[in-house]
C-alpha cells in the first residue's frame, strides 16, 4: 500500500526522467533535421541565407508554397551519388568486418583474462579517447607519409629502396578507418562476453564438444547480440564519415561526407547538400531501427539469460 | 589400529565387483590440499552420495571425475579403464550442473541432443534418444520450449535429461536439488532416484544436505577438510559413526570427552567430568587405559525422568533449560552441573503413558541410557 502511494508520488519526476532525453532528441536530433529537410526543399539562390523560401506571399495575396523536388531528382539520376552512397556503404561494410575480425579475439581475451588485469586491458582500449581524435588522425599521416616514420625506417634499415606508398589510398583509408572505429566493437563485444557463464562451456566439454567446437556452438551463439551492436557502433558513424577520408584517403575515394563538404563549402549548394544528408538518414536509419530492434529484444532477453 | 566404532558395523556387501576405483586421489591448489589422498570404490548402479559442508572437497572430487580438473597424483579407473588424465569430452561419464547449465540459446530438445550431436549419432536415432529422454522426465510437451520459459523443476529435469541422452557409464550430480525450494526439493527427491534407478545407471551426487544424501543415497561418504571420513549406508553413518564430525554432522548428538578407566572384554567404563558421573558401556573396546575418548549419545536415546534412575552412571542431575515442542515430541536442553547442556527427544506420549506432567522450564530432572546404545570415538 505504502509502495503504490510512493510511486503514485514519485510519478511527476519519472515523467521528467524519460522527458529529459525526449526534450533533447527533440531539441538537437528532430529540429535541426526538419531544417535540413525543410531546406532540401528549395532551390539554390544568391542570398543569406543561399536558399529560397519554401512559402511566400504573391503580391496578389496568393500563399506559395514552391517546393523544389529537383535536387532529389538529380542525386537519383546522376550515377555519381549513387557511386557514392555505394562507396560510402562498402568502405562502412569493410570496415565493420574488419574491426569485428580484429575486436572479437582481442574482446574475448579480455573477457577471459584474469580479473584483476582486465580493467587494465580495457582501459588500454579505450585508452586512445583521451587523446583528441584529430590529433590521432594526424598522427597517422605523420606515420605513413611518403616521408613518414613507417618509410624513414624501412629506408634506414634498406628493407625497401623506395618508399612504399601507404598513404592516400585504400590502404590507408581502412587502416585508419578500423583503428578509430575498434574501440566501438570490442567494447559491446566484451561486455557480452564477460557476463557469459562459463559453466556452459564446462557442459559442452562434459557432453562431448572439444573447446574449439564449444566455442562455435556456444559462445559465438551467445554473443550474436555483442555483434550486432558492435556492428551498428560501428558502421553507422562510418557511413557519414568525413575527417578519414579528408585526410588520409585516395583522392578518387567517394564518400558522402566529402560529397556534403563539396556541396556545402565549394558550390555553396545548400539545398543540393540538405538534399544528400536527408537521404543518408534515410538509407541509415533502416540500419538504425534495426539495431534498436535488438537492442530492446535483447533487455527483454537478458531477464532470462 | 583402533577400531573407532565400539558396535560391529554389519558387514558391507562386497560380491559385486568394483566399477568405479578411485585411489590416492589428490588435488592441491597451491600449498592446499583440496582433495587429500582420497581412496573410493563405487559399485555399479549405485547412487553415491558425497557429502560434507562447503569447501570440504566434495566439489573439487567431483570435477577430477569429470576431468574438469586435473588431479595432483592418484588414479581413477572406471570400468577397467584408467580415465584420470582424459579430457572431459572423452569420458563415458556426464554430469547434471548446479545451476544445470541449460544452453540458453537452445530449445529443450536441443539441449538433450547436444552430446547426440557431438557423438555424430545417426539423425533418426538421436530423435528416438530424445523422445525417450523426454517420455522420461515427462517434458514432451515442452520440447519446443527455451530453458528460461521453464519452471525450475522443469529446468532440473531437462538437465537430467541432457546428461542421461548419451547413456554415461557414470552420471554426476552436483547439488542437484540446491537450486530448487525445500518444498519442491522434497518432492523431488523421490522422483529423481526412481529416475535414475530406473534408467539403472551409476550415480555419484555431491550434496552439502545430509537429508537430501539420506534419502537418495544407496551409500554415503561423508567428506571434510579434502578427506573422506567415512563410508557406509545412511543407517551405518548415522548409527555408527567413526569420527566426532561424522557424529555431529548427521543428524543431533550429545558428545561427552572423558578418559578410560576400566577396560575389559565386556565392559568399559569411561570418566566424564561432563557428566558428572562415569559412563559404561556393556561391550569392550581395544585401546590404553586412559585414553581420551568421545562418547556419543543421540537425543532420542537420552531418557528423561523426573525420579533418579536406579543406576548412579550413565546418569546425571540438570534443569531444564529450554524446551522446544514439535507436535509429536518435543526437544529438551538439560543443562548439568558441570554446565553442559545435553539435548533429548521426548515424545510427546511419554508423559501420558506414565500420568505425569511434563517437566517444563527450570525442573530438575534426569537424564540416562542404556549402556547399550552410546558410541565411543576415539578421534
Amino acid at each position: 500500500m505504502d509502495l503504490k502511494r510512493l510511486l503514485k508520488r514519485v510519478k511527476p519526476g519519472r515523467g521528467a526522467v524519460i522527458g529529459l532525453p525526449y526534450l533533447w532528441l527533440m531539441v538537437f536530433f528532430l529540429i535541426p533535421f526538419l531544417i535540413v529537410l525543410k531546406i532540401s526543399f528549395a532551390a539554390q539562390d544568391v542570398a543569406i541565407p543561399p536558399f529560397t523560401h519554401l512559402v511566400s506571399y504573391g503580391d496578389d495575396g496568393t500563399l506559395n508554397i514552391a517546393l523544389n523536388l529537383a535536387n532529389f531528382q538529380f542525386i537519383l539520376t546522376d550515377a555519381l551519388y549513387a557511386d557514392t552512397y555505394l562507396s560510402s556503404l562498402r568502405v562502412a561494410f569493410v570496415t565493420t568486418l574488419c574491426c569485428l575480425l580484429i575486436g572479437y579475439p582481442i574482446a574475448y581475451a579480455i573477457a577471459r583474462a584474469r580479473p584483476e588485469i582486465r580493467n587494465g586491458l580495457l582501459l588500454a582500449v579505450m585508452l586512445p579517447f583521451w587523446t583528441s581524435f584529430l590529433l590521432r588522425v594526424y598522427a597517422w599521416m605523420g606515420l605513413l607519409n611518403q616521408n613518414g616514420l613507417i618509410n624513414q625506417f624501412l629506408m634506414a634499415t634498406g628493407i625497401v629502396h623506395e618508399p612504399l606508398q601507404l598513404f592516400h589510398n585504400d590502404f590507408s583509408l581502412y587502416l585508419v578507418m578500423v583503428y578509430a572505429y575498434l574501440p566501438f566493437m570490442i567494447l559491446p563485444l566484451y561486455s557480452h562476453l564477460v557476463k557469459m557463464d562459463l559453466r556452459l562451456l564446462e557442459a559442452a566439454n562434459d557432453l562431448g564438444a572439444r573447446p574449439l567446437r564449444a566455442f562455435w556452438k556456444i559462445t559465438l551463439p551467445l554473443s550474436k547480440n555483442g555483434i550486432i551492436a558492435g556492428a551498428m557502433m560501428v558502421f553507422i558513424p562510418a557511413v557519414g564519415e568525413f575527417v578519414i577520408p579528408e585526410l588520409v584517403g585516395g583522392s578518387d575515394t567517394l564518400m558522402i561526407g566529402k560529397v556534403l563538404w563539396n556541396e556545402f563549402f565549394d558550390n555553396n549548394n545548400w539545398p543540393m547538400a540538405s538534399a544528400v544528408a536527408t537521404f543518408m538518414v534515410l538509407l541509415l536509419i533502416v540500419p538504425i531501427a534495426l539495431f534498436h530492434r535488438f537492442e530492446t529484444r535483447q533487455l527483454e532477453g537478458e531477464k532470462h539469460v | 589400529m583402533m577400531e573407532a566404532a565400539v558396535k560391529p558395523a554389519p558387514a558391507a556387501t562386497t560380491s559385486e565387483r568394483p566399477y568405479l576405483q578411485i585411489a590416492g586421489l589428490v588435488k592441491k591448489f597451491g600449498d592446499n590440499f583440496a582433495v587429500d589422498h582420497v581412496d573410493l570404490t563405487i559399485r555399479q548402479h549405485e547412487i553415491f552420495a558425497l557429502l560434507g559442508s562447503s569447501g570440504c572437497g566434495k566439489s573439487t572430487l567431483l570435477r577430477m571425475l569429470a576431468g574438469m580438473e586435473r588431479p595432483t597424483s592418484g588414479k581413477v579407473i572406471l570400468d577397467g579403464q584408467d580415465i584420470t588424465m582424459l579430457a572431459p569430452y572423452d569420458r563415458p561419464i556426464n554430469m547434471m550442473f548446479q545451476s544445470y547449465a541449460l544452453f540458453p540459446h537452445m530449445s529443450v530438445e536441443e539441449n538433450i541432443a547436444f552430446g547426440l550431436v557431438e557423438d555424430k549419432l545417426p539423425k533418426g536415432e538421436i530423435n528416438a534418444r530424445v523422445m525417450e529422454m523426454l517420455d522420461l522426465v515427462q517434458l514432451r510437451k515442452y520440447a519446443k520450449r527455451k530453458p528460461y520459459q521453464l519452471s525450475g523443476g522443469q529446468q532440473q529435469r531437462v538437465a537430467l535429461a541432457r546428461s542421461l541422452a548419451k547413456r554415461p557409464k557414470l552420471l554426476l550430480l552436483d547439488e542437484p536439488l540446491g537450486a530448487l525450494d525445500k518444498k519442491l526439493r522434497q518432492q523431488t527427491q523421490l522422483e529423481l532416484v526412481n529416475t535414475l534407478e530406473k534408467v539403472g545407471v551409476t550415480c555419484i551426487m555431491v550434496t552439502h544436505d545430509q537429508e537430501e544424501a539420506m534419502t537418495m543415497a544407496t551409500r554415503i561418504g561423508i567428506m571434510s577438510d579434502g578427506h573422506l571420513l567415512q563410508v557406509g549406508s545412511p543407517s551405518e553413518i548415522y548409527e555408527y559413526p567413526n569420527c566426532r564430525f561424522t557424529a555431529e554432522f548427521i543428524g543431533e548428538t550429545n558428545l561427552f570427552p572423558g578418559q578410560v578407566v576400566v577396560d575389559e572384554p565386556d565392559r568399559v567404563e569411561i570418566e566424564s567430568a561432563q557428566l558428572g558421573s562415569r559412563i559404561l558401556i556393556d561391550h569392550g573396546i581395544t585401546g590404553p587405559k586412559g585414553m581420551e575418548v568421545w562418547t556419543s549419545i543421540r537425543p532420542e536415546d537420552v531418557r528423561l525422568d523426573r525420579r533418579p534412575p536406579a543406576n548412579s552412571h550413565n546418569a546425571a542431575q540438570g534443569k531444564v533449560e529450554d524446551i522446544a515442542y514439535l507436535g509429536s515430541f518435543s526437544i529438551y536442553h538439560i543443562k548439568l552441573a558441570s554446565g553442559k547442556v545435553v539435548k533429548s527427544t521426548v515424545p510427546s506420549s511419554r508423559w501420558y503413558e506414565a500420568g505425569e506432567e511434563p517437566p517444563t522450564w527450570g525442573d530438575p530432572v534426569f537424564v540416562s541410557w542404556r549402556s547399550d546404545l552410546p558410541v565411543v570415538l576415539t578421534r
